[in-house]
Parts: structure tokens; C-alpha cells; sequence
């Protein structure tokens, strides 16, 4: 009680200078505007036209902001674009708004519902990956058509759309191809998940090592980026990758 | 995890495609749905109130009651649903657990009957929420106490002989309504401390005169009364001080403690008078002694609970007090400088100097006005009065304003007391849930093997180990264990990667591609003799440590690179059958999965936990004696 109280009251010399409000707590509101104002209402020469700036401060911004609520397609047309089921649907639906009662995600309720299943690392950067991956028009949201359309593709594609998936995520700046330092980004958050505690201790090269691998295994005319055609071809190629894409068939 | 998005479980599982082109090796497979119903809707009948919700969220919590098959007790064939003859009210609070993964506490519940239905349905209090779990604590507490004011009430009626004489005397000493004697001891010392210091305070009034025209203080004429007196109480004082010192728990404590010196102080200064001689020279001191007599007064406060509560109120509003104090000083020096430098002028002032005027400042600021010193010059005159005036400011608004934060700033520092300590619980609760559900997927891979292990013998009586793990659970610690594929790392617990650590730091492990496979194998193997000794939670604790020693061979091979399968021979710390090469994952394309066993001919797949062929699918037992001979062949 005594410390903090004390450095409260007496420490505080903001008081003094006149950029602390003694009554509030908070800094002085702009009195000057606000009496600009009222002075003018009291003109009768000004009109209404000094009010408008006043509500330009009004609240009303924020509390649309708050309350915007996105509601999905109707379940006809999601199946349609889709290949769930309807059941699928509704459960996936269902998951989707108990996390996100707006609708909609942002980029950090994303970050922070898939760090929950990795309680060891830190999953926000392959979070935001993930995030621009599935959020196809760029709008800094991701509403349940696109979270669906992207499942749909992963979990009831053909291996070669998952492939195509599968390289758009790694394709940062969605140019057409993956170059060193993208496959270098990715990799190193995906080493970010494991966090600090693995076996054996992870290295700082561990990312580029496997990145060497990777443009190794998949650039086929060894100019430096993968293209998605090589990408696809060096895939379909490698047994493990193809049958890791099958893994994906019976996750709903 | 929080069963909260359990929902998003997909997703995380679907995200992962984001690994599998990068990943050098094979995933494990998916654990399989054994029981893949359609989700269906509940009915939960708690006392005539129908609550509904979906299967899978009630097996969110598998370790509860309504998530587990116990509830299949309370089936209703007849009606098809479940009936609970319990409080409606608190149920929905346990519903809304399962359904958002937090736990409210409604405050208008009653404590225990909150308890006793979280016991019913098998949820620890201890995942209430942080919104509710200050509320929550705060009114289990006050419920403590109460039940400890019961217990005490009742154990007073009783006789406990497990006291020993000394606990009885302490126990006397500090409830003095314990016993009789104890209440007679309490009023005897308080009737002394009375009588002590009244005399003291009589002492010095004059009664009578003395033929000489002196006027004698009572004490001197009745000295020897007044002797005998003070020799009473004070031997009374010694006694009590002794037997508190004799029966207190902790000596050392108690000579430490505030009412102990205040005795101690009280009843020196007759021993020291007794020990000096009436000496000229420190007659003087001993007068001054004499006057911690009046400290006697302070022993009512063992005797009174509103002396106590004053005392510790003055403590702790010290910083307060200290303002004031601070704020008056200002002001003090403030004007009697003023005054001193009006007065200066004119003749005969009482206003000599600074520090004299500081009498005249105090005694007109606090209204007293005594009149011994006053201003003669009108400047002096001037000064005084906006003295006294802003006197009564000064001195009447802090003390209301003291009086009010002092309440406020108490009540608030206990609140922030409350806080700060349970801001470390929280955190610590936080911890532990981020590491019991790592813990849990550590705990789960050592397990794994032991049920892939069984499930190889088709055994079918052993679902025991796999029903501890849910659905939703397997497939989360998939979803860890294909990260773990990806990166070609382990997930360890703190503990071991310290150890790792350490002994890599001693043994000067490599930070590059080391060809040697002699320290790597050195590294492992000094690992996993240790690590063998802690992982004994499993009926045969040769499996973990095997496994995570091939885990680790194999993942340190795979670091190596590929193009070293010689390496496979050389192991012989591992006990590899000749056969059964390893071959490193990379180049192997029949190899198809790790750990989970695939019904191949075991020649050419080596699978996890693999023995020579199953010669007898016994269930459990078969496991134990294979001992060294197990080849920990999980192929990555």
C-alpha cells in the first residue's frame, strides 16, 4: 500500500503541468474545441454547420466496427462450391463461430487458435501464413467461405490440387514461384513450432540445411526458384509426399 | 489444448499440408476412427430440465464423468436419456464448460453446494476460470474459516490430552476463555496492570504538606507503600513474562515480537532502580527510566482487541501520517521564516530566531492561540493572520482526505495483495496447462508404442491402454507427431533437454555434420541410460527407453545424411539383428510407416517394437521378457 499509492500522489508532477487531469485521472479533453463550439452554437450566425464536426468524434465509428457480423452463404451454395457434405458443413460451422461469434476471423484470433495446439513453439508466423493462404481475396479477414473453400481443397482435393494448395502457401508473394528465401521463411516458422525444448537441440542452420535439401529434391533445371510445375512433377515423383497427401482424406 | 477449439482440430490437421512437400520423411498414419458415428444429440434430464447437446462435446473431457462412460449409469432405457436428480442451476455451469473449455463460478451459488456438484460430475475446481477464480477462492476461504470456528467450538467442549502441558499453557495464554483459570489469570494481570499504573500516576500528585512548607508528591510520603506496590505488579510482570517465554512455540519469535519487548520494557526499569544506588550522577537517567514505567499502559493491549486494531491501523496508514506530517513541516518553516523576518524589526520581539518562531507558527496554525508570542509590527500582524487562516487549511483537509484514502488505499491494497499473489497462481496455472499438454503428448508417444505394440498382437482385451487417450487427443498428438517427422526433431521436456545440454556442452558435441557415429552414439547412449531410469511408468520400462534410443539413432542418422547405410551395422549397441537392417528411411521405399505396425512380412518391414516374429501373440506378458533382445527398429 504504501509504495504505489505514494508514487501515485506524490511523484506525480504531471499535475503541474498541466497535462494531467486532477479530477479524472485521464489528460484534459480538448476543452478548446469543445468551447470553440459551444461558443458557436451561441453565435446566431452559425448555423448547423458546426455541428457536424462534433459528431465526427462520436462513438458511432467504433460501435460499427464491433458489430459487424458476417453471415455465410446459405448451405445450398456452399455445398455446391464445395465437396462437403451438408453434415460436414454444419459441423464445420458450427466449430468455426464458437471461435469467432463475428463471423469472421482476423489475423490475430487466427494466430492465437492455432497456437493453442502447439503449446511448445510459436506458431504465429506460420499462423499469418496460413492466414494469407486461406484468405484468397486479401481482405485481412477470413470468413467461413473462404476457411471452407480452402478445407475443401485440402481435405477432398485431388493430390493435385492439394499440390497447388499445397504452393500457394509457399509462394509468399504469389508470383509463380518459390525462391530460396521464401522456402528459408517457411521453414523457419515451421522450426519455430517445435519451440526451444526438442531433441536433438535445434541448430541455427537446421532451416537452411533443409531448405538446401528441398531446392535440391525439387528444382529440376537448378535456376535457383521452384516453379510450380517442378514443384508438382517432383512431388508426384517422391512416394512419402504422395502418400502424406492421403493422410488428408479422413481428417473430417 | 482447450476444448474449445477441439472444433478446429480439422483445421489445424488440414493446415499441416503446409509440411508434408518439405518433409524428408514419412508421416505416421492418422489413429483411425474406430467408433466413426455421426455426431448425435444428447439428452441430458437433470432434476425435470432438459439440456441437449452433441456427443462429441461432452467427450471433450474424457476424465469426467459426462464424458466418459459413467454416465452410461444413469441411462433411462425408457425415455432414452440421461436423468440426473441434481441442481439444475449448477448443471449449467458444467455445460457451459464443456461447451466454451472455461469453468464459471455463479456467485450467487452457494460454495459448498458448488463443490460438492463439480465433485459429482468429476471436474476439479481448480479450471475455474480467471474471471471467476478470485470470487471463487475468496468465498472457499471464508468457508474454511467457518469451518474451522465449528471445529474449534467443537474441540473446545472436548478435552484434547494430546496437548502437552506447555501447548495447554500457550493455548491459555493467547484464548484466555479457554479454561477458568485461564479467564482468572487474564483479569489478575489486567487488575495489575491497572494498579500500576494508576500508582504511577498517583505518585506524583502532592498530598499533604510536610511541616517545613513543602509539599510532598504522594510517593515520596508513602514511599515504602508505594515500593511494595510497584514490587507487586512488577513481580507479577516478571511471572507472567517467564511463563509466556516458557510456553511459547517459538522462543525466538516471541522475544522477537512487539508485546514481549513492551513487557520486557515495562518491567526494567524497577530491576535496574534496584540494581543502582542511589548515585548523584545517573539519578538523572534513572529518572528517565522511570518514565518507561507508563509503557505499562501499552500491556492492555493484549487485554483489548480495539487497542490491537488501532495499533496495527496506525502502522499501516504510516505513509499518511507522514504526508501530513511532511505537509505541516512545510508550512511551518514556511512562516515562521516569514515571521521571523517581519518581527525582525521590531524591538523586544519574542521572534529571536527562526527555530523560536516555530512555536508561535504551531500554535496559531493549529488555532490553539496561546498567546505568549504575537506579532507587533503589521507586517507581522498581516502574516499572522493569513497564518492562522491557512493553519486551519492545512491542518483540516489532510486529515479527512487521510481518513478516506486510507480506507480507500487499504481495502485497494488488499485487493492488490489478493492479486499479486494470485497473479502467480494464475501464471503458474497457466504454465502447468501449456506443459501438462505437452505432457501429455510426451506421455502419449511413450505410450504409443506399448499400445501399437499390443494392437500388433491383436490383443483385444488391452484397449485399456488405448481408451485413456481420446479420439480428439490421438489425433491432435498426430498432428505433433508429424511435426516432429517434418523438422526431424523430438519434442522433449524441459528436464531432458537441459540434461541434453549439459552433456553436449561436456562432451563438446559437434555443431556441424560430425562423420563420426562413435560420439553420437556415445551422446545416446549416455542420454538414455539415465533417461531409462526415469521413464518407469510403463509395466516394462525397457520400451521407452529403447524406442527413444532408436528414436534418436535413427533421427541422429538421418541428420548424418542418407547416403551412410554401412552405418546400420555398426550399431551394436543397439542389439540390431543382422537381419533386420535398418535402412535409413530416405532410401527405403517399401519402408512404409513408423511405429504403427503394418502386417507385412517383418523381413523386410521393420516395424516398431519389433521382436522376432510374433511367435505367440500373448498379450502383455509377452513384452517383459524380450528384454535386450528388442530390436528398436522404428523405421523413420
Amino acid at each position: 500500500m504504501r509504495g504505489q499509492a505514494r508514487k501515485e500522489s506524490l511523484s506525480d508532477s504531471r499535475d503541474l503541468d498541466g497535462s494531467y487531469d486532477q479530477l479524472t485521472g485521464n489528460p484534459p479533453r480538448p476543452t478548446k474545441k469543445a468551447l470553440k463550439q459551444r461558443f458557436l452554437k451561441l453565435l446566431p450566425c452559425c448555423g448547423p454547420q458546426a455541428l457536424p464536426s462534433v459528431s465526427e468524434n462520436s462513438v458511432e465509428d467504433e460501435f460499427e466496427l464491433s458489430t459487424v457480423c458476417h453471415r455465410p452463404e446459405g448451405l445450398e451454395q456452399l455445398q455446391e462450391q464445395t465437396k462437403f457434405t451438408r453434415k460436414e458443413l454444419q459441423v464445420l460451422y458450427r466449430g468455426f463461430k464458437n471461435e469467432c461469434p463475428s463471423g469472421i476471423v482476423n489475423e490475430e484470433n487466427f494466430k492465437q487458435i492455432y497456437s493453442q495446439f502447439f503449446p511448445q513453439g510459436d506458431s504465429s508466423t506460420y499462423a499469418t501464413f496460413l492466414f494469407n493462404a486461406f484468405d484468397t481475396n486479401h481482405d485481412g479477414s477470413v470468413s467461413f467461405e473462404d476457411f471452407v473453400a480452402g478445407l475443401s481443397v485440402i481435405l477432398r482435393g485431388t493430390i493435385d490440387d492439394r499440390l497447388n494448395w499445397a504452393f500457394n502457401l509457399y509462394d509468399l508473394n504469389k508470383d509463380g514461384c518459390i525462391t530460396k528465401e521464401e522456402m528459408l521463411d517457411i521453414m523457419k516458422s515451421i522450426y519455430d513450432m517445435m519451440g526451444k525444448y526438442t531433441y536433438p537441440a535445434l541448430r541455427e542452420e537446421a532451416p537452411r540445411e533443409h531448405v538446401e535439401n528441398f531446392f535440391q529434391k525439387m528444382d529440376r533445371n537448378k535456376d535457383g526458384v521452384v516453379t510450380i510445375e517442378e514443384f508438382i512433377e517432383s512431388c508426384q515423383k517422391d512416394e512419402n509426399i504422395m502418400r502424406s497427401m492421403q493422410l488428408f482424406d479422413d481428417v473430417i | 489444448m482447450a476444448a474449445g477449439v477441439a472444433a478446429w482440430l480439422p483445421f489445424a490437421r488440414a493446415a499441416a499440408i503446409g509440411w508434408m512437400p518439405v518433409a524428408n520423411c514419412p508421416m505416421p498414419l492418422a489413429p483411425a476412427d474406430k467408433n466413426k458415428r455421426q455426431d448425435e444429440l444428447i439428452i441430458l434430464n437433470v432434476s425435470g430440465r432438459r439440456f441437449q447437446t452433441w456427443r462429441t462435446t461432452l467427450e471433450r473431457y474424457p476424465d469426467t464423468l459426462l464424458g466418459s462412460t459413467e454416465k452410461e449409469f444413469f441411462f433411462n432405457e425408457d425415455t432414452k436419456e440421461y436423468f440426473f436428480d441434481r441442481d439444475p442451476e449448477v448443471f449449467r455451469c458444467v455445460l457451459n464448460f464443456y461447451r466454451t473449455g472455461k469453468l464459471h463460478y455463479p456467485r450467487y451459488e452457494c460454495i459448498s453446494a458448488y463443490d460438492d456438484e463439480l465433485a459429482f460430475y468429476g471436474i476439479l475446481p481448480e479450471i475455474i476460470g480467471d474471471c471467476c477464480y478470485e470470487e471463487y477462492k475468496d468465498r472457499k476461504r471464508e468457508n474454511a474459516e467457518r469451518l474451522m470456528d465449528d471445529n474449534d467450538s467443537e474441540n473446545n467442549q472436548e478435552s484434547l490430552p494430546s496437548l502437552s502441558f506447555r501447548q495447554t499453557m500457550w493455548r491459555a495464554f493467547e484464548n484466555p476463555h479457554t479454561s477458568t483459570l485461564a479467564l482468572v489469570f487474564y483479569y489478575v494481570t489486567g487488575f495489575f496492570i491497572a494498579v500500576s499504573v494508576i500508582t504511577n500516576v498517583v505518585e506524583t500528585v502532592p498530598c499533604g504538606t510536610v511541616p517545613g512548607n513543602k509539599e510532598l508528591p504522594c510517593g515520596e510520603r508513602y514511599a515504602v507503600a508505594f515500593f511494595c506496590l510497584d514490587t507487586a505488579c512488577v513481580m507479577i510482570f516478571t511471572v507472567e513474562y517467564l511463563l509466556r517465554l516458557f510456553a511459547a512455540p517459538s522462543r525466538y519469535r516471541f522475544i522477537r515480537s512487539v508485546m514481549s519487548i513492551i513487557d520486557v520494557v515495562a518491567i526494567m526499569p524497577y530491576y535496574i532502580g534496584l540494581v543502582m544506588t542511589d548515585n548523584e550522577d545517573v539519578s538523572g537517567a534513572f529518572v528517565t527510566l522511570r518514565v518507561f514505567r507508563v509503557f505499562r499502559i501499552f500491556k492492555f493491549s493484549r487485554h483489548s482487541q480495539g487497542l490491537r486494531i488501532l495499533g496495527y491501523t496506525l502502522k499501516s496508514c504510516a505513509s499518511e501520517l507522514g504526508f501530513l506530517l511532511f505537509s505541516l513541516t512545510m508550512a511551518i518553516i514556511i512562516f515562521a521564516t516569514v515571521m521571523f523576518y517581519a518581527e525582525k524589526g521590531s524591538s523586544a520581539s519574542k521572534f529571536t530566531s527562526i527555530p523560536a518562531s516555530f512555536w508561535y507558527t504551531i500554535v496559531t496554525m493549529t488555532t490553539l492561540g496561546y498567546g505568549d508570542m504575537v506579532p507587533k509590527t503589521i507586517a507581522g500582524k498581516i502574516f499572522g493572520s493569513i497564518c492562522s487562516l491557512s493553519g486551519v487549511l492545512v491542518i483540516a483537509l489532510p486529515v479527512p482526505v487521510i481518513v478516506s484514502n486510507f480506507s480507500r488505499i487499504y481495502h485497494q491494497n488488499q485487493r492488490a495483495d489478493k492479486r499479486r499473489a494470485q497473479k502467480k497462481a494464475r501464471l503458474a496455472r497457466i504454465r502447468v496447462a501449456k506443459t501438462g499438454s505437452s505432457n501429455a503428448y510426451l506421455h502419449s508417444k511413450r505410450n504409443g508404442l506399448l499400445n501399437e505394440a499390443l494392437e500388433m498382437t491383436g490383443s483385444p482385451e488391452d484397449e485399456h491402454m488405448t481408451k485413456t487417450t481420446s479420439l480428439i487427443e490421438s489425433q491432435h498428438h498426430h498432428l505433433l507427431h508429424c511435426l516432429e517427422k517434418t523438422t526431424n526433431h523430438e519434442f522433449i521436456d524441459e528436464q531432458m533437454f537441459e540434461q541434453n545440454c549439459m552433456e553436449s556442452s561436456m562432451q563438446n558435441y559437434p555443431s556441424t555434420r560430425s562423420p563420426s557415429l562413435s560420439s553420437h552414439q556415445g551422446l545416446t547412449t549416455s542420454c538414455c541410460s539415465r533417461r531409462s531410469k526415469k521413464t518407469t511408468h510403463l509395466p516394462n520400462s525397457n520400451l521407452p527407453a529403447t524406442r527413444l534410443r532408436s528414436m534418436q539413432e535413427l533421427s541422429t542418422i538421418h541428420i548424418q545424411g542418407s547416403e551412410q547405410p554401412s552405418l546400420t551395422t555398426s550399431r551394436s549397441s543397439l542389439n540390431l539383428k543382422a537381419d533386420d537392417g535398418l535402412r535409413p528411411n530416405c532410401k527405403g521405399s517399401q519402408i512404409t510407416t513408423a511405429i504403427i505396425s503394418i502386417p507385412t512380412p517383418p523381413a523386410l518391414t521393420p516395424e516398431g517394437e519389433s521382436r522376432p516374429p510374433p511367435c505367440s501373440p500373448g498379450p502383455t506378458t509377452n513384452i517383459p521378457p524380450i528384454g535386450s533382445n528388442i530390436v528398436k527398429v522404428s523405421a523413420l
